[in-house]
């Protein structure tokens, strides 16, 4: 369980974090809904200690994770895994040896047994036969796959998406929702989502936040959030229906 | 401009240099604590040995051999001019190269082949977040990449240093035999009889600080770029300048304390 309040956080001088308050629940999948530049990549960034937040507190399974050193937050660090909003797969290794990489240094694992489960989370993430290409001779969609078999790999208890769906046709987008849930079953985990696409949120979601301003608007479980008579939801609903539709 | 506005700019360049100084400063703190502990990836430490150093010889071989080759061709002249023979070619030439244009140019042309690359190569992993990536994955920029970087740029630089000092010589010797008719063993003899092996240290000590500056300087702006593609190219022009200036004002202060150490 994962406690957030009261949560500050400025960059280049603009107050980005107004005091956030949102408890992420064990088993769920929580979706942070927002526009663009709102501050829903900062906020992820902040909980899995990428940025230090100005002030406020998050608690991680009763443990205090703000103002930690970098040792305890490397151990803090190890409970999650993140599929940056550009995959951020490191474009001079190999498909294979990018999902590898984390169970190298996080696992004990004998490297045969690694190998195996390389190929065992890419066919999770429905690749096959790609291990020894480059990321950049992948697909946008296929990139943000591999993305997801790394951050698996480290059987993390949380796992945060950082627009998985933003820029992929409405088939793909299919499949990686299909593959969330799936996975979501199979592996026992907490995920965080975020995303401004509104539908991909109604169908995976367990519950939705809106992030306005700085703080947490509302947030509540799918039927809830659709139904809310928040303006702020409305508001975000209505234009991003309006926009769908045109 | 007002007056307010020159002393408003000037205030805040100053605290983003000490910043700068701080953080790179913090850098080097984590990766010298990290240099001695069992390696993230021990292959990457020849790889990088591979790129930095072996990668480079071709552009050192070049520019060192040539710049022996003028350095004795112009001092042949002159002493032509004012002594009517070519005297004193090997040790002008092997003196030259050996206390300073063997470290000085081999460091210009690593920070600009090198330097370059190391922040551009870093510099695009902070902006896609790879970097980030590294730390939920079990490692650190620091130790994945600082470490091995470090650890190649210090040692290969003075190898490369040695090389161009050797081959600089050696275009000496051809343009003094070639040029001016002085007997190969003149040449050679005088280098031989007036070099010592400390100006030869005295030499590779300052191309080691050189590496230590281009590796702080390249890898400090590439972890800290920002800005998209724009970003990279940014910090990738001011990583080599930076790196040359620094070498340059070293260069002065290095040689005085070595001089004051008798290395000379
Ligand atoms: N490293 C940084 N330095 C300065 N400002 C930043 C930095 N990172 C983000 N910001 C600013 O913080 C704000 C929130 O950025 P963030 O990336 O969290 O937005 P977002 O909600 O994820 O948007 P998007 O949907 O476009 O990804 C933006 O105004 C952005 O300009
Ligand atoms: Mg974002």
């Amino acid at each position: 369980m994962i406690e957030v309040r009261n949560l500050y956080k400025s960059l280049a001088g603009q107050p980005v974090l107004n005091g956030i308050d949102i408890d992420i629940k064990e088993g769920e999948i929580l979706t942070i809904l927002g526009g663009s530049g709102v501050g829903k990549s900062v906020f992820l960034k902040n909980i899995i200690g990428l940025l230090k937040p100005d002030r406020g507190s998050i608690r991680i399974d009763g443990v205090e994770a703000v103002g930690l050193k970098a040792k305890e937050l490397a151990a803090i660090q190890a409970k999650f895994g993140m599929v940056f909003q550009g995959g951020a797969l490191f474009d001079s290794l190999t498909v294979a040896e990018n999902v590898a990489f984390g169970m190298k240094r996080l696992s004990s694992h004998s490297p045969e047994v690694i190998n195996k489960k390389v190929t065992d989370y890419l066919s999770m993430v429905r690749l096959e036969g790609v291990e020894d290409k480059l990321p950049e001779s992948l697909s946008i969609g296929m990139k943000r796959r591999v993305s997801l078999a790394r951050s698996i790999a480290t059987e993390p208890k949380y796992i945060f998406y950082d627009e998985p769906t933003t820029g992929l046709d409405p088939i793909t987008t299919d499949v990686i929702c299909k593959l969330f849930l799936d996975l979501q079953k199979k592996l026992d985990i907490t995920s965080v989502m975020v995303t401004h696409d509104i539908p991909t949120a109604y169908k995976i979601s367990d519950r939705i936040a809106l992030i306005h301003e700085g703080r947490i608007a509302e947030v509540d479980t799918v039927k809830e959030f659709k139904n809310s008579a928040n303006e702020y939801v409305r508001n975000f609903i209505d234009i991003n229906t309006r926009v769908l539709k045109t | 401009m007002n007056k307010g506005n020159i002393i408003n700019s000037m205030q805040s360049s100053l605290t983003q240099s000490l910043e700068s100084f701080g953080g790179a400063a913090d850098m080097v703190r984590k990766i010298s604590l990290l240099i001695f502990k069992k390696p993230d990836e021990p292959a990457n430490i020849l790889k990088q040995m591979v790129r930095v150093g072996v990668n480079s010889i071709p552009i050192v071989l070049l520019s060192s051999f040539f710049t022996g080759m003028v350095l004795a061709l112009q001092s042949g002249v002159a002493s032509i001019r004012l002594l009517n023979q070519p005297v004193f070619m090997g040790s002008l030439v092997a003196f030259s190269m050996v206390l300073e244009l063997g470290p000085v140019l081999t460091a210009m042309v690593i920070a600009g082949r090198v330097g370059a690359s190391i922040t551009a190569e870093t510099g695009t992993m902070k902006v896609s977040e790879q970097l980030d990536a590294l730390y939920m994955l079990g490692t650190t920029p620091e130790k994945y990449l600082g470490v091995p970087l470090f650890i190649a740029t210090i040692i290969m630089v003075p190898i490369l240093t040695l090389i161009a000092d050797i081959v600089g010589i050696t275009g000496g010797y051809i343009a003094a035999v070639t040029n001016f008719d002085v007997p190969g063993s003149v040449y050679i003899n005088e280098i031989v009889s007036y070099l010592k092996i400390v100006h030869v240290f005295n030499g590779l000590i300052k191309s080691a600080v050189f590496g230590f500056i281009i590796v702080t300087v390249s890898c400090y702006k590439g972890f800290t770029t920002s800005g998209g593609a724009e970003g990279v190219g940014e910090s990738t022009t001011r990583a080599v300048v930076y790196s040359m200036i620094f070498i340059l004002i070293s260069d002065y202060f290095l040689s005085m304390l070595l001089n004051s150490l008798g290395m000379v």
